[in-house]
């Protein structure tokens, strides 16, 4: 075994939000770290995050506090949420923010000078921290500069294949340089996984090619459980065209900025579906909804928010709906339009240069549409439709420690479960990354301090060095793997989206099970050195885990709740809001399912909530 | 649209050529997309870097037809009818196809002392700023890392000043310094850095670098330029060096000079 091996006490796995986070706080607890990134440092899916950070600071809206936070974030996810992570969650977040500025980001401000927050979906008062909107950028470069000073071993354009263990605990990691292709092994005593999401499994996303679940199958295979893998998030609003741009995020700041969605006949169809649990909560006139939108009082009380601003899963099954019956925009989405807003602001304050207003909230989308689509955002509607942007679902861990049921296994961010229940609400994503983030690199150097290192297994490694090499000019082989992957892509967009039906999704795991076959004859031309083939078909594994997770999960739900609409089910069940559906690998090799009682919320928890109804 | 000639460098350090490709290109495609669609039809091997495809990361930076851009920000009907060439950035060592060695860059950001604010203004830790104080900065802040900026950069293409004794920090990295020196909290004090170690002296201000930004930030007026006068007037000006110089004498000055950082070899596995 002539590999490189880096000794590390802390491993961390993904340079994201969550994964710098989680390495700035095992180093400042005096580990040695290593962070190993699928891309460039800087670059990971944070990058793309628009519109903002939750944290109830309470600088817009002084009523504002970890409570309602806490009470928001459950209401969003149904009550499937881990309550503990909810409510650590709720309290931490805004002292992550502040963090943030301490080492640098530069937040909108207030006119008294404090972090401005922005209205989002399913949020009761203004919560986002935000900058303009790329506030991932803002957050991401914030964590890589403070980062990089922190004698932090930083591994780019390395990708993990497979977590070693040593008897029950992990105990390192194995992967490749893109580089030149050479492996590496990475010795230590915990790991964190902050690998993001999983995109990828489906057609229309505003993911990029990294999210392929890697996580969330590396932890599967090495025993750990995963928990609400069919809670998939589609966001309401991707570009939809041209068709090379599709899925493409727009971001709901769009909506929180006043913008208005309309069917193909001028219609604004969100007033005609709210939800009961939001009723008393949504303006039902458009004059009240706008006024939320500049943060005003409508007779004499608090303006209610405007139905666009209703919780993801809800807007996007609206949307389709429209689509489905027929009332779609010509490129088959809906119209999203800012002009009904600015006209009606205008009014109210003559004189408004309303391109110009529009440029300065949401100067990255005015770019987007300019560059990309040809549409002028301040003059034009934009087309939008639903796509994959975020899976709710992820490696089942602990509340408090972020780790996995494998010893010495951490996950935070988008590849850990619990938080968001059934359904994320907008600007939580970012708060979970540093709160969570933050514990996982915690918790994990207490463990790297509490625990020797294991012995590395060599026949782990050797095993895995040799199907990773199978591919390349594999004898028996005759499939594209980027042919496979498209078909896989294709399969769980159209039969586990977000309209499902079981006879739908007992064919995805016929389809599911021809795509492994065919995988096993995947061949992969050109040598190890870059070679995107080569780099698709290894992910390819990971997403066939994950699409079937996906598909067996929301097979075993049998309701409709959060991001799972099931035709068959289409009501919520009392039986099923009281588990989550667990998956993990089983003796034989096959994937188990199960439910898994939530457990009873404190009593203190329950207050909370009654008091927020 | 119907089909495009692509005319693609393939290749590595030890050498590389041009090699042709048909695409078949539709309504709204950008260049990546192209790229993809060779990588999965006709050549799985073709390296290229991408992320984001909305112009957010900065990855996917080439020389197309010449002309540095982000190859996902590049639509195909604004190019000109007719082949497209696609290279790698020139400025960096290549790894493979339209992939480079970056690294430099990670070297270069690490010298640049990090960010460390006045105490707070208030007992629970925060600050209060005006937006008006904050513009400024936040157009640097919007930087994406995509190097176009660093690869049209004279100094750096054609001077390849990048190890010691001549080091050129490029426009990325001055833009990366005035975000921290016109940040109102700051309070470290990075003119030695950029007279220095950076050199800003070396911009010769020919606006290049503006030109390319895909995030059109003013890195040339905004950025060099102000930086470039504040070191003037803190190492150039007559009266200001005699005040110094007498200063110094009598052991008026209080910042002891610090030692400044020089350039790390062995980059890529430490950031």
């Amino acid at each position: 075994m002539d590999y490189p091996i880096y000794e590390h006490d802390v491993l961390v796995i993904g340079a994201g939000g969550a994964g710098l986070r989680a390495a700035i706080e095992a180093s400042a607890m005096g580990c040695r770290v290593g962070l190993v990134c699928k891309s460039l440092l800087g670059k990971a899916h944070t990058v793309m995050a628009e519109g903002g950070i939750a944290a109830a600071l309470g600088n817009v809206d002084a009523r504002d506090n970890w409570e309602v936070h806490f009470a928001d974030t459950m209401r969003g996810g149904q009550y499937l949420n881990n309550w503990r992570m909810a409510e650590i969650h709720a309290k931490e977040a805004p002292e992550r923010v502040r963090e943030l500025e301490a080492w640098g980001a530069v937040f909108d401000r207030t006119k008294d000078g404090r972090i401005l927050q922005r209205h989002f979906g399913g949020h009761k008062y203004p919560r986002l921290a935000h900058v303009g909107d790329r506030t991932g950028l803002e957050m991401i470069r914030t964590l890589q500069d403070h980062g990089i000073h922190q004698g932090i071993d930083v591994h780019m354009e390395c990708t993990i294949i497979r977590l070693l263990k040593d008897g029950d605990r992990v105990v390192g990691a194995f992967g490749y340089y893109r580089e030149r292709g050479q492996f590496v092994v990475f010795h230590a005593k915990a790991i964190v996984l902050a690998t993001g999401g999983i995109g990828k499994a489906y057609k229309i996303t505003s993911n990029s090619w990294e999210y392929t679940g890697d996580g969330h199958a590396l932890a599967y295979e090495a025993g750990a459980e995963l928990v609400d893998m069919e809670f998939v998030q589609f966001h309401p609003t991707g570009m939809v065209w041209p068709p090379s741009v599709r899925g493409i995020l727009v971001t709901e700041g769009v909506r929180g900025e006043g913008g208005v969605l309309r069917n193909a006949l001028g219609k604004r169809f969100m007033f005609d579906d709210i939800p009961e649990a939001y009723r008393n909560s949504t303006a039902d006139n458009e004059e009240e909804g706008f006024l939320y939108v500049i943060g005003e009082k409508y007779q004499g009380r608090d303006a209610r928010r405007p139905p666009e601003l209703l919780t993801r899963d809800h807007v996007a099954r609206c949307i389709v709906r429209e689509i489905r019956e027929g009332r779609g925009s010509p490129h088959g989405g809906v119209f999203l339009e800012l002009q009904t807003f600015c006209d009606w602001l205008e009014r109210r304050r003559p004189g408004l240069n309303k391109a110009e207003y529009i440029k300065k909230k949401l100067p990255s989308m005015y770019h987007q549409f300019k560059q990309l689509g040809g549409i002028d955002i301040t003059k034009q509607p934009m087309e939008v439709g639903p796509t994959v942007h975020y899976i709710m679902g992820g490696v089942r861990v602990d509340g408090d420690t972020q780790m996995s049921t494998v010893p010495g296994l951490f996950a935070a961010g988008e590849v850990a479960g619990g938080l968001h229940g059934a359904n994320r609400l907008g600007g939580n994503s970012l708060s979970d990354l540093l709160v969570f983030g933050k514990r996982a690199g915690e918790y994990a150097a207490r463990f790297a301090k509490e625990h020797a290192a294991g012995q590395l297994p060599r026949d782990q490694i050797e095993e895995t060095a040799r199907w990773a090499l199978s591919f390349i000019d594999h004898p028996q082989g005759d499939e594209n793997p980027f042919q496979v992957q498209y078909d896989l892509q294709e399969t769980m967009q159209n039969l586990v989206g977000i309209v499902r039906r079981e006879e739908d999704m007992l064919r995805a795991l016929e389809a599911l099970e021809r795509l492994r076959e065919r995988y096993r004859r995947v061949r992969v031309v050109g040598n190890r050195e870059y070679n995107p083939g080569w780099h698709t078909a290894m992910d390819l594994r990971n997403l066939l885990i994950v699409a079937e997770a996906i598909t067996r999960s929301a097979l075993e739900r049998r309701e409709s709740r959060g991001a799972q609409f099931r035709e068959d089910y289409p009501n919520k069940s009392e039986e099923f809001g009281k588990v989550n559906i667990v998956v993990c690998k089983g003796p034989d090799g096959s994937m188990r399912v199960r439910r898994e009682p939530i457990p009873e919320m404190p009593d203190y928890l329950k207050r909370v909530i009654e008091q927020n109804k | 649209m119907g089909k495009t000639i692509f005319r693609i460098w393939r290749g590595d350090k030890t050498g590389g050529q041009f090699r042709e490709y048909q695409a078949e290109v539709s309504e709204g495609m950008v260049v990546l997309d192209v790229v993809h669609q060779i990588q999965a039809t006709q050549a799985p091997d073709l390296a290229c870097r991408w992320n984001c495809k909305a112009g957010k990361c900065g990855s996917c930076s080439a020389e197309i037809n010449g002309q540095p851009r982000l190859m996902c920000m590049t639509r195909m009907d604004s190019l000109p009818p007719g082949p497209v060439t696609l290279e790698p950035m020139r400025a960096f060592p290549i790894i493979k196809d339209l992939v480079t060695d970056v690294s430099w860059n990670y070297r270069i950001n690490k010298l640049i002392p990090p960010f460390k604010p006045r105490p707070p203004d208030f007992p629970d830790g925060t600050w209060r700023l005006a937006q008006e104080e904050v513009d400024r900065v936040q157009e640097f802040r919007k930087c994406i890392e995509c190097f176009l900026c660093q690869n049209v950069c004279h100094v750096l293409r054609d001077h390849q000043m990048k190890e010691p004794p001549e080091i050129f920090g490029g426009p990325r990295f001055m833009i990366r310094v005035a975000a921290l020196e016109m940040h109102p909290l700051d309070t470290v004090d990075r003119l030695p850095l950029l007279k220095d170690v950076l050199n800003i002296g070396l911009c010769n201000i020919t606006k290049c670098c503006t030109e390319v930004c895909p995030e059109e930030i003013h890195i040339t007026d905004n950025g060099i330029i102000p930086l470039k006068e504040r070191v003037v007037d803190a190492y150039y000006d007559p009266l200001l060096w005699l005040a110094r110089k007498v200063g110094n004498l009598l052991g008026l000055r209080k910042n002891k000079k610090i030692p400044l950082p020089t350039l790390q070899k062995n980059p890529t596995s430490e950031a």
